[in-house]
């Protein structure tokens, strides 16, 4: 997948040392890899976070090995490393990570009507966190909400806006409880987004309130 | 006959007179002999993993196996695993850097933070059992003329940033070691560390748009 040349909105440094940490969540996980296959200010970014992490990992007190290690790991060696797969370049909106949650591309999604016309289907993850596909219809909103815990909402067709700034295909937009947002999808292209949190959105009319058992937002 | 004493770092040449003065600094600071030594050392480590790579050699792979290994147990059971366990991903560790040498690019990674990665990604499996998903690998472009410049300058970064942690007060120092041995919720993690960043990654962002032009 080509990536995307014109991304305003970035990752967190806080998020992308977990994320070289091996210590976020896996819907987390799936956003932040799903943004860098198409970021690559991002993708060198991590790369800095995880020389960051094997610096770490050099100063930390070496313990030694078995006295055989050494012995055992050069028997098991094999005699030919592997070969290098050439992979093809992934047509469609989604990149690899993403469409290995999905099954495949925006046509393998099977979504679920929520209401206002927005559809979302929640991919499987453990327990730490949730993420979602969101289609939004051009022009539609997403019902205002506020956010208890961390809100990571990438965008992967169309664009929206809401009270902070517009977000376009790549932008990632990272909200936390201060933010009380109604994302609108803009004219023209319907808005497809992934969208992960690690707590129930708020939301603060009283129909998608009710609505929210039923939808699992 | 394998050569299984490391003695990569110090075989670089270092005059006689040189070594003799160190030597008594690194004995009592076993953490600042470490850095002195990796100052050498990081071009030659990348030696070790082309000889892998190019001739399956062996003697390198001890080499590596003898210096990084106990690096990367104590790093596992630093972030809580059982030293059972941490010797058993170790192994795992090295073996897989001996299969998949042929994907380190040392214009882009320093062969600790390559290490790093491995051994990461063997932890959360079996540790963690958690799944991570990565990103797209970057599309393998015509083989690219190896820039022994660049791969030098990456590796000196990235040992400017090694001494830089060093250098953090202990305060900072200690909530990035925590951050990756697996202590600290992402919403724990500072967005500011301290830490001097912005030229690795500056690095390597030129050697992307190299390779993303390279492919068109």
């Amino acid at each position: 997948m080509k990536p995307m040349k014109d991304i305003k909105h970035h990752l967190t440094n806080s998020l992308l040392m977990g994320y070289a940490a091996g210590t976020l969540p896996e819907a987390f996980n799936l956003v932040v890899a799903t943004h860098i296959s198409l970021c690559d200010e991002c993708r060198a970014q991590l790369a800095e976070f995880e020389a960051v992490g094997g610096e770490v990992m050099m100063r930390t007190d070496a313990m030694a090995m078995n006295a055989d290690a050494l012995d055992i790991a050069l028997a098991a060696l094999t005699d030919s490393p592997e070969e290098v797969q050439i992979k093809a370049e992934r047509a469609g909106i989604f990149p690899t990570p993403l469409a290995d949650y999905v099954g495949g591309d925006v046509e393998a999604v099977r979504w679920r009507r929520v209401g206002g016309g927005v559809k979302q289907m929640i991919l499987p993850t453990d327990s730490g966190a949730t993420v979602r596909l969101l289609h939004i219809p051009a022009g539609a909103s997403v019902p205002d909400h506020g956010h208890r815990g961390l809100e990571l909402t990438l965008v992967l067709q169309g664009a929206f806006k809401d009270e902070t700034d517009r977000f376009g295909t790549g932008d990632i937009e990272v909200a936390n409880e201060e933010l009380d947002h109604t994302p609108v999808a803009e004219d023209g292209l319907d808005c497809i987004c992934l969208a992960a949190t690690d707590a129930p959105l708020k939301f603060n009319s009283f129909l998608p309130r009710l609505a929210q058992p039923f939808v699992k937002i | 006959m394998l050569n299984l004493v490391d003695t990569r770092a110090d075989n670089v040449a270092i005059p006689m007179h040189v070594r003799a003065m160190r030597q008594p600094l690194a004995n009592r600071k076993s953490k600042e002999k470490r850095v002195v030594n990796e100052n050498n050392g990081r071009m030659a480590w990348v030696a070790e993993v082309n000889a892998i790579r190019e001739h399956q050699d062996k003697q390198a792979f001890a080499r590596l196996f003898s210096h990084f290994a106990p690096r990367v147990k104590g790093f596992l059971v630093r972030g809580g695993a059982a030293p059972d366990q941490a010797e058993e991903i170790a192994q795992d560790v090295m073996a897989t850097m001996w299969r998949k040498a042929h994907l380190f690019d040392p214009a882009r990674a320093s062969v600790s933070t390559w290490i790093f990665t491995i051994a990461r990604n063997r932890q959360i499996d079996i540790i963690r059992r958690a799944r991570r998903p990565e990103p797209e690998d970057l599309p393998w472009g015509p083989e690219a003329e190896p820039d022994q410049e660049e791969q030098v300058a990456l590796q000196q970064d990235t040992e400017r940033l090694g001494k830089a942690i060093a250098e953090l007060p202990d305060k900072q120092r200690e909530l990035v070691e925590k951050a990756y041995f697996g202590e600290l919720t992402h919403a724990q993690i500072a967005e500011e560390t301290g830490l001097p960043l912005g030229t690795i990654k500056s690095r390597i962002r030129l050697a992307l748009d190299r390779l993303r032009h390279a492919m068109r």
